[in-house]
């Protein structure tokens, strides 16, 4: 980042001009999107609006962080300079590694959470997913990095212990788990729910893993290291068995491919144990390339998509939901509960773990932490944008029949037709019936989790851009499989991290449990974590009152009480190490964050109303019971029961969080206390050594750089 | 005129193939391959298939961060 001190005058005033232009186009984008009223809007502006904002926010506030918050030093030693080894500490082409971190960081979250969130009209979603990223996601991010790379790559959990104390740090590491274990099995439903009663998705999804194996062998056996050869040969046996899914749908196999969601949540767990305790070679690493291929293909195709068939916004910038509590797709109003839903793509805590990871340790130079930190970020809220648009393109009778619980539409067209006509919206039950047909689905009733609509909308998105290929059939089952082969890359690496942490906790009490090689232990820990998720996946699949609406605001409130823990975290080295008066970077988003889980969480524990709070939904149910009576949706006295159970499980944990979380404030807040009276207090920054990388015309390194060998854009 | 065009377009195809070749992994060995050369000058490199044995036994040890 060159100083602009110093460039001549006529370069200062281009970058002036381009950069109005830039605020103003943005402005204009901005006014339209939030001001069009009655007339339905082109889905460009919004990408307009977000891309604009993005651009002023990485060149002016992503910058101020980094040089008057952060003080990034281009003559200080990275840690992947000082301690390189080839492995681990690298340094890294900020290109190939941007791509690395935005690869680790950007999942499915992104795409499920802004389709449920079209309940309240596309406005307040694309406000938070803007706004949010610029001032809380992305600083999150960026910071939790440059802190990270500062003390070596350490983790989240290990700065917490380190920079707040010891029961701040063991509350952080509790919450991290526990919140991981939601993450899985929200995700997890997520899968369940669209795979469901569908031969061609099933099939698809089920022959990746085969797939999988086969690369793994291929890459081990007869072409070592060859990732690109590998991941091409895997994308189109991966295309084949779409395609293939579709004669497997009319054929005799159909009905060994049918499952139900019990079925697949068994399979689910089976897979998420084999993958967790077999050698990373045979299955992890290669879905892995494979995800990570097909991630990166269908962004670009849908960004380039929707840019090419300029869709029209179906729904209202502003729902009536948005300031009722009885949306169908998720209780509660607009506050709290849109910035719940909305977790991937604006503020996700989830990020922390990755930027305090692996990414810090492969760093370059400092003043790559905002391209990395800020930058990836955005790039995964773009991805956010393009879910809404997905999802606000299709019809909204279509949608609220989709996304409504099956308890209240029913199971036949014209029971789901009737319902969303109590909801304000019309659609017949003709028009239902051959939206299904048109993507080759039995049914599109209640096929709420997100992936379903997004798929939707991505195909109408797809075949109006490019046409033939297939129609929307294909399209469809192409945007289900990649969403199903993200979140299945998520679930066994997710796993493999939970095993981590618990054999390092549990290595604490007994040692060999905590050796990362001893067979027995990796079983035993691996059972344990896949329990966890698995419990709360076959709770959600089997929920009476539709699991996704009861589990997806659990996985909300995790996610962002997570990014709580890293803001904190954040805001107190910044107040030990003197810059007090910059805190406000980190501490205005967790002010922000907090208001929205402590308030999302107090409702879900104390509202009355029983479609919004665990515990009065508990209590109206066992009332229920103890008459005798049995409430819709529930259909028996068990599904009476499995609400009482699950209410209550819910309902506890969500208290578990908020106290977790908020010891690690509390304990925060006195160190911080502490700092701002002593002035400053000691961190544990590494201290200074002088980069060589750059400096010197002997460099050691010269041409060893990640990619500095012929690049052709280098200078 | 045209000389300069093909000149863009092979500077373009080969920075797509060098990326790729980077964020892949491909090109891992390779940079391996130098730094043990500079490290221990005169000893033979490891073969592809040994590099890559290392290498996943080192993934083993460790968990792989993926996020939602």
């Amino acid at each position: 980042m060159p100083e602009t001190g110093t460039r001549a005058p006529r370069a200062n005033l281009r970058s002036v001009l381009t950069w109005s232009a830039v605020a103003v186009a943005g402005a204009i984008a901005w006014a339209v999107v939030a001001l069009a009223r009655g007339e339905e809007i082109s889905a460009v502006w919004l990408i307009f609006a977000a891309v604009a904002s993005y651009a002023v926010a990485y060149r002016f506030y992503a910058r101020f962080i980094a040089r008057r918050v952060l003080r990034v030093d281009d003559t200080r030693a990275t840690p992947g300079e000082r301690l390189e080894d080839g492995v681990d500490f690298q340094p890294t082409d900020k290109r190939v590694l941007f791509g690395h971190h935005f690869a680790a960081i950007a999942g499915a979250g992104p795409l499920v959470g802004p389709v449920l969130s079209a309940q309240m009209g596309y406005l307040p979603g694309t406000i938070w997913i803007i706004v949010g990223v610029v001032f809380a996601g992305a600083v999150q991010d960026m910071v939790v990095l440059f802190l990270s790379m500062r003390r070596d790559g350490k983790s989240l959990g290990q700065m917490a212990r380190d920079e707040i104390g010891k029961v701040g740090g063991f509350a952080a590491l509790i919450a991290v788990f526990a919140i991981m274990i939601i993450l899985l099995a929200v995700l997890g439903l997520v899968v369940v729910n669209a795979l469901a009663h569908s031969p061609w998705g099933t099939f698809s999804v089920t022959m990746t893993v085969p797939i999988a194996l086969f690369m793994g062998m291929y890459l081990r056996f007869m072409r070592p290291g060859r990732v690109v050869e590998t991941t091409v040969i895997g994308v189109a046996l991966l295309l084949l068995a779409i395609i293939g899914g579709h004669w497997v749908e009319s054929s005799s196999l159909a009905d060994a491919f049918t499952w139900s969601p019990e079925t697949l949540v068994f399979c689910l767990v089976g897979y998420g144990f084999v993958a967790s305790v077999l050698p990373v070679w045979t299955l992890l690493a290669p879905r892995d390339y494979l995800s990570t291929f097909m991630k990166v293909g269908t962004i670009v195709l849908l960004a380039v998509g929707v840019l090419v068939s300029a869709p029209t916004i179906k729904v209202d910038a502003v729902s009536k939901f948005a300031d009722s509590s009885t949306g169908p797709v998720f209780a509660g109003s607009m506050f709290p509960f849109l910035f719940i839903t909305i977790a991937c793509g604006a503020l996700s805590g989830f990020h922390a773990l990755v930027a305090s990871g692996t990414t810090p340790k492969l760093i370059e130079k400092e003043s790559q932490v905002p391209l990395i930190g800020y930058g990836a970020m955005l790039m995964e809220s773009f991805v956010a944008i393009m879910a809404l648009v997905a999802a606000c393109v299709i019809d909204p009778g279509l949608y609220y029949a989709m996304n409504a619980p099956a308890g209240v539409l029913g199971s036949t067209a014209a029971s789901a037709s009737h319902a969303v006509a109590g909801f304000g919206f019309t659609i017949s039950p003709e028009t239902l019936q051959s939206a299904a047909n048109a993507v080759q689905e039995k049914t599109l009733i209640a096929r709420s989790g997100g992936a379903p609509t997004l798929a939707v909308g991505m195909s109408q998105i797809f075949s109006d851009a490019f046409g033939g290929l297939g129609g929307k059939a294909f399209w469809y089952h192409f945007a289900i499989m990649f969403e199903a082969l993200f979140i299945l890359t998520t679930i066994d690496a997710g796993t493999r991290v939970g095993r981590f942490m618990l054999q390092d906790m549990l290595g604490n009490v007994w040692k060999p449990i905590g050796r990362v090689t001893w067979k027995p232990g990796i079983w035993i820990t691996s059972a344990l974590v896949v329990a966890g998720w698995g419990y709360f996946l076959y709770a959600g699949a089997t929920d009476p009152l539709g699991g996704i609406n009861q589990l997806f605001p659990l996985f909300g409130i995790a996610n962002q009480l997570l990014a709580a823990v890293a803001l904190t975290v954040a805001t107190t080295v910044l107040v030990k190490s003197g810059r007090l008066r910059w805190a406000w970077v980190t501490a205005v988003p967790l002010a922000w964050d907090v208001a929205v889980t402590y308030t999302a969480g107090w409702q879900k524990i104390f509202s009355d109303d029983p479609r919004i709070g665990f515990f009065a939904q508990r209590d109206k149910y066992q009332d229920a019971i103890d008459a005798g009576k049995v409430l819709g949706p529930a259909k028996n006295m068990d599904d009476m029961h499995t609400v009482v159970l699950n209410s209550t499980v819910d309902g506890v944990l969500i208290s578990v969080f908020l106290i977790l979380v908020a010891v690690v404030m509390l304990n925060a807040a006195w160190i911080c206390l502490k700092a701002v009276r002593a002035g400053s207090l000691p961190t544990t920054e590494t201290p200074y050594v002088e980069s060589r990388i750059g400096t010197l015309a002997d460099d050691p390194r010269a041409g060893e750089l990640v990619g500095a060998g012929g690049t052709p854009g280098r200078t | 005129m045209t000389g300069r065009v093909a000149a863009r377009w092979r500077r373009a195809v080969a920075g797509v193939r060098w990326y790729v070749r980077e964020i892949s992994g491909d090109a891992d060995y390779e940079r391996h391959c130098r730094r043990h050369a500079r490290e221990h000058p005169g000893a033979p490199a490891p073969t592809r298939r040994e590099y890559e044995l290392w290498r996943t036994r080192r993934r083993e040890e460790g968990p792989l961060a993926r996020c939602c």
